[in-house]
C-alpha cells in the first residue's frame, strides 16, 4: 500500500530564466551557470547571500561538482543539490527543491542547469556517458544517441505504424513556435518538404529529427507563495510531480517510458486529467520520444500516438500547444538545460509571461522530462503539473 | 546477399596511404571478460552462480539477485534482431572513414539485449540472427551479429572484413615454407584467396618432397629468409616489407634435449636464435613497414601470426630447452601485441599441441597433422581470435592449465615418454 503523498501547498516556482543559447562557446560551464543564477537573482530582486538553496545539473562541469559552485561563486549556503540526470533533471530538481523549501530545510532553492559546447566536447562527453556505453555502445559505430534513437525509432514505426509525414508535422510545428520565441537558435521556418529530404543520420532519422547541441543555460526559483509575494514575483503553483527511473527494463526496446507507471498518481495528486492540460513541454531531443510522451501521459493510448498526430495541431494556438518554445529540437540542445527548458517555458506559460508564442488563457501545463541513455533506453522519467498562481 | 570482393586496383603510388586509426578501445575491467573469451574465439556472457540469470552488458553484481558471483559462460549467441539503423554520421574517425555502417539490436534467446556491428545479410527485423564475439581493430571484443544460416560470400561483407583478417586478396609471407606444415598453409593460404604468398627457405639446398608443386603454384614466390641472418631478414624485409599484409612466422627449431641429457648450450642457443632471436629480427625489420599500412584500403595489413607451442605456457620437461624458447617467444609476441596495437594489425598467437613430423616422432598420439593446423591457423585470420590452440592435445593441456597451472606443471614432469 502506498501511502497517500503530501501535496505541495503553498510551494511555488518563479522567475523562469534563460541563459541566450550559443552553437559553439569558447566559455566554461560555470560561465553559464553564472550568468543564469545571476540572472535570476536579478529578476527576484535578491542578492546572493538570501539564497539559501541550490540545485545543480551540469554535464560539463567535471571536475567540479555543485560543491566547487559553492566557492567559485562565493554562495554559503544551508541546503545544496547536484542531480546528474539530463533529460528529467528539471523535474526532479523541482521536486527536491520544494520539498526542501516545505520542510523548512531551506528557504528559496534557485535551481540551475547549464553547459558549455566546445567543439569536442559533445563527442568526449560521449565518449564516457557511462559504464555501459562506454562498454557496450559507443566501439559500435560511435553514432551517440543518434544510434539510439534510431532503434527505438525505427521499431517504434515498425510497431505503431508512424510516417515520416507524422515526425514532420510535429517538428514543423514546433519549428513554427520557435519562430516566435527570441532565444531559439533556428530561425527559419522548417518546410515538410525540407524535413522530409533532410540528409540522413542513423536510418530511419534525418537531419530535423535531431536535436543540435549547443551552450546554454536555463533556471528557474523555488519558494514559498508568501515569498513571491512579497516578492512581488509570478508565480506558478506545482499541483503533483512524479519521477521513475530504470522501469519497464524487460522491455526488449524501450517502446514506453514510467510515465506509464506513474501517470495516474500524477493526475490524482493534481486532481486533473489529461483533457484539463492547456499545454504539454515534451521532452523532445527526438520526435519518437514526444509521442511516447504523448502516449505515455494518457492523452491518447499506447499506438495511438500517430492517429493523434493527424488530428490534433501544435502550434501554441493549435488544438494541441505542445513545446510553444520551440523545443530543443528548435531551441537547441544546451546540455542538462534541455531538460530545464520544457518546464521554465511551462512557468512562462502559465504565469502568462511568454517570450514567444502564447497559448491562450493557460491555467494548466504539464513539463514532462526524459533522460539518461545508459545503455539501449533512457532511464529517468519525471513529470510535473504547475498551475496559474492563484 | 554478399557482393563477392573483386580484387583491388593496383595502389596509386601519388596517393598519400591513409593512416591507421581505431574504434574505441576503453573499456571497464569487467567488461574485459568479453574480450578474454572473444580473445580465444569464444563468446562468453556472465551467468550468475546463484540464480542462473544471463546477463549484458558485464556486471559487478547481477542484476536480478545482486550475487557477485559472476562466471563467464559460452553462449550459442542466438536471437532476434529486434531493430536496426545505418549509421551515416559518427563521432569517431574510425568509423566515419567506413560509413555507413549497420547496427542491430538483438534480443539473445538466453535474455539479454545486445548492440552488435550487423552483418549486410540480415534480414530486416524481427529475423533471427547469431551473435558472435570478434576482436575489433583496437583489439577489444565487439559483438557481431550474422544471419542465422551461412550466405554466399558472407566473409566478404565489408563490417565482417573489419573484425577478420581474411586472406582473401591479401599478401602473406610464410617465413618457412619448406616444412610440412609451411608447404601445407602455403597451399590453404593460396586456396584461400591470397593474392601472392611470399614463400620463406632458408636453406636452398634442402629439397623435401612436395616443394617442387608449392614453387610452381602462380600466386607463390620464394624468397630466401634465413632468420638468423640480421642482414637477410633486413634485405628482405626492404624488397618486401611495404607490402606484406600477414605474416605467418612458421621458423622453428626444435631439440628434443631437457637440461642433463646434453652438455653445453649449443642446441639451446640454435632454438633461442630461431624461435625467440629470429621473431624479434623479423619484428624489428616487418613490423615498422605493417604498421604504417593498418588502414590501407581493402586489403590492408592485418595479422602476424606466430607459431608457438603449446610448451609455450609451461615447460615440457623432455623437450625443456624448447619450452623454453618458446615461452621467451610468447613474452616478446606479447611486446609484439602492444606495438601493432595502434595500427590494428591484431597478432595471432598459434599454440599447437606436438605437430605430427620428426622431432615429435616418439611422442604417441594424437598429434596435430601439419594440414589440419594449417586449415585451423586460416580458420584463425578469418575469424576473431588471437590465441589460438589447435587441436587436442593443445585444447586439453589449455583447459588443465587454466583449471591449475601447479597441476599441469607436475603432471608434465611425470610424463613417461620423452
Amino acid at each position: 500500500m502506498t501511502r497517500p503523498r503530501t501535496g505541495y501547498d503553498d510551494i511555488v516556482v518563479a522567475c523562469p530564466t534563460t541563459v541566450p543559447y550559443v552553437r559553439y562557446s569558447i566559455r566554461g560551464a560555470h560561465w553559464f551557470l553564472a550568468a543564469a543564477l545571476g540572472a535570476l537573482i536579478k529578476r527576484a530582486g535578491l542578492g546572493k547571500d538570501q539564497l539559501d538553496g541550490l540545485c545543480v545539473s551540469s554535464f560539463t562541469l567535471a571536475p567540479d561538482t555543485a560543491v566547487g559552485l559553492t566557492q567559485h561563486l562565493g554562495l554559503t549556503l544551508r541546503w545544496l543539490d547536484h542531480i546528474p540526470m539530463g533529460g528529467a533533471c528539471g523535474v526532479v530538481a523541482l521536486r527536491r527543491a520544494a520539498r526542501a523549501v516545505q520542510s523548512g530545510d531551506a528557504d528559496m532553492v534557485a535551481c540551475i542547469a547549464g553547459d558549455t559546447n566546445h567543439t569536442h566536447s559533445f563527442r568526449l562527453n560521449l565518449a564516457t556517458f557511462s559504464q555501459f556505453a562506454r562498454d557496450a555502445v559507443y566501439p559500435y559505430g560511435s553514432g551517440g544517441a543518434n544510434a539510439s534513437f534510431a532503434f527505438l525509432t525505427a521499431y517504434y514505426v515498425r510497431t505503431y505504424g508512424a510516417t515520416r509525414e507524422d515526425f514532420g508535422k510535429l517538428c514543423i510545428a514546433q519549428r513554427a513556435n520557435a519562430l516566435q520565441f527570441p532565444h531559439a537558435l533556428m530561425k527559419k521556418p522548417l518546410t515538410l518538404d525540407e524535413y522530409l529530404k533532410g540528409r540522413l543520420i542513423a536510418d530511419p532519422l534525418r537531419l530535423y529529427d535531431c536535436v543540435m547541441p549547443c551552450a546554454g543555460a536555463e533556471a528557474f526559483l523555488v519558494l514559498r507563495r508568501v515569498t513571491a509575494e512579497q516578492l512581488g514575483l509570478p508565480y506558478a503553483r506545482i499541483l503533483a510531480t512524479i519521477e521513475r527511473h530504470n522501469a519497464f527494463p524487460d522491455d526488449p526496446v524501450q517502446y514506453r517510458g514510467g510515465w506509464a507507471l506513474d501517470r495516474e498518481e500524477l493526475y490524482a495528486q493534481a486532481g486533473v486529467g489529461p483533457k484539463d492540460i492547456d499545454v504539454l513541454a515534451a521532452y523532445d531531443d527526438y520526435p519518437v520520444i514526444t509521442l511516447m510522451q504523448i502516449e505515455d501521459l494518457g492523452f491518447c493510448s499506447k499506438g495511438e500516438g500517430p492517429d493523434f498526430v493527424r488530428r490534433e495541431s501544435f502550434t501554441a494556438d493549435g488544438s494541441f500547444p505542445l513545446n510553444t518554445s520551440g523545443g530543443q529540437l528548435s531551441v537547441g540542445q544546451a546540455g542538462t538545460a534541455g531538460g530545464f527548458l520544457g518546464l521554465v517555458e511551462i512557468v512562462r506559460q502559465v504565469t502568462q509571461k511568454p517570450l514567444g508564442a502564447p497559448v491562450n488563457n493557460a491555467r494548466l501545463g504539464l513539463a514532462s522530462g526524459f533522460g539518461m541513455i545508459n545503455y539501449d533506453r533512457g532511464l529517468c522519467s519525471g513529470a510535473a503539473i504547475l498551475a496559474a498562481g492563484q | 546477399m554478399t557482393r563477392p570482393l573483386v580484387r583491388p586496383p593496383r595502389k596509386n603510388p601519388i596517393l598519400r596511404t591513409r593512416l591507421p586509426t581505431l574504434p574505441p578501445g576503453t573499456r571497464s575491467r569487467v567488461a574485459l571478460g568479453l574480450t578474454a573469451a572473444a580473445a580465444r574465439g569464444r563468446f562468453e556472457l556472465q551467468v550468475c552462480r546463484d540464480c542462473g540469470t544471463v546477463q549484458y552488458p558485464p556486471r559487478e553484481a547481477c542484476r536480478a539477485c545482486l550475487s557477485s558471483r559472476l562466471d563467464w559462460r559460452a553462449q550459442d549467441g542466438k536471437g532476434e534482431l529486434v531493430s536496426e539503423t545505418t549509421l551515416r554520421h559518427s563521432h569517431e574517425l574510425f568509423f566515419r572513414e567506413r560509413m555507413p555502417w549497420r547496427l542491430g539490436l538483438v534480443k539473445l534467446d538466453s535474455g539479454p539485449l545486445v548492440v552488435a556491428h550487423l552483418h549486410g545479410d540480415c534480414g530486416t527485423p524481427p529475423a533471427r540472427v547469431r551473435v558472435r564475439a570478434h576482436l575489433d581493430r583496437a583489439g577489444q571484443a565487439a559483438l557481431v551479429a550474422l544471419p542465422d544460416k551461412d550466405t554466399p560470400h558472407m566473409a566478404d561483407d565489408r563490417e565482417l572484413r573489419e573484425l577478420t583478417c581474411d586472406p582473401k586478396f591479401r599478401k602473406v609471407l610464410v617465413t618457412d615454407a619448406k616444412t610440412a606444415l609451411g608447404q601445407a598453409l602455403v597451399e590453404a593460404l593460396v586456396d584461400a584467396g591470397a593474392d601472392l604468398v611470399w614463400a620463406g627457405e632458408a636453406e636452398p639446398w634442402k629439397k623435401p618432397p612436395g616443394f617442387e608443386r608449392i614453387k610452381a603454384l602462380p600466386q607463390v614466390a620464394i624468397v630466401p629468409l634465413d632468420l638468423t641472418d640480421s642482414r637477410a631478414v633486413k634485405q628482405l624485409a626492404g624488397e618486401i616489407g611495404g607490402r606484406v599484409d600477414i605474416l605467418i612466422n612458421t621458423a622453428d627449431h626444435h631439440r628434443n634435449f631437457g637440461i642433463a641429457a646434453r652438455d653445453g648450450v649449443e642446441t639451446a642457443r640454435a632454438e633461442m636464435d630461431v624461435n625467440y632471436f629470429g621473431l624479434l629480427r623479423l619484428a624489428q625489420e616487418f613490423a615498422p613497414a605493417m604498421r604504417a599500412r593498418g588502414a590501407d584500403g581493402q586489403s590492408s595489413a592485418v595479422a602476424w601470426v606466430n607459431v608457438l607451442s603449446v610448451f609455450a605456457l609451461s615447460n615440457f620437461p623432455p623437450h625443456g630447452t624448447y619450452s623454453a624458447s618458446k615461452a621467451a617467444a610468447l613474452s616478446l609476441a606479447q611486446c609484439l601485441r602492444a606495438e601493432l596495437a595502434p595500427a590494428g594489425v591484431r597478432v595471432v598467437n598459434v599454440f599447437p599441441g606436438p605437430i605430427d613430423d620428426e622431432w615429435n616422432q616418439t611422442l604417441p598420439p594424437p598429434k596435430i597433422a601439419p594440414a589440419r593446423l594449417a586449415a585451423d591457423i586460416v580458420a584463425a585470420l578469418r575469424g576473431g581470435a588471437e590465441d589460438v590452440y589447435p587441436g587436442d592435445i593443445a585444447q586439453d593441456w589449455l583447459e588443465r592449465w587454466r583449471d591449475n597451472p601447479k597441476a599441469l606443471e607436475r603432471e608434465l614432469a611425470a610424463m613417461p615418454y620423452a
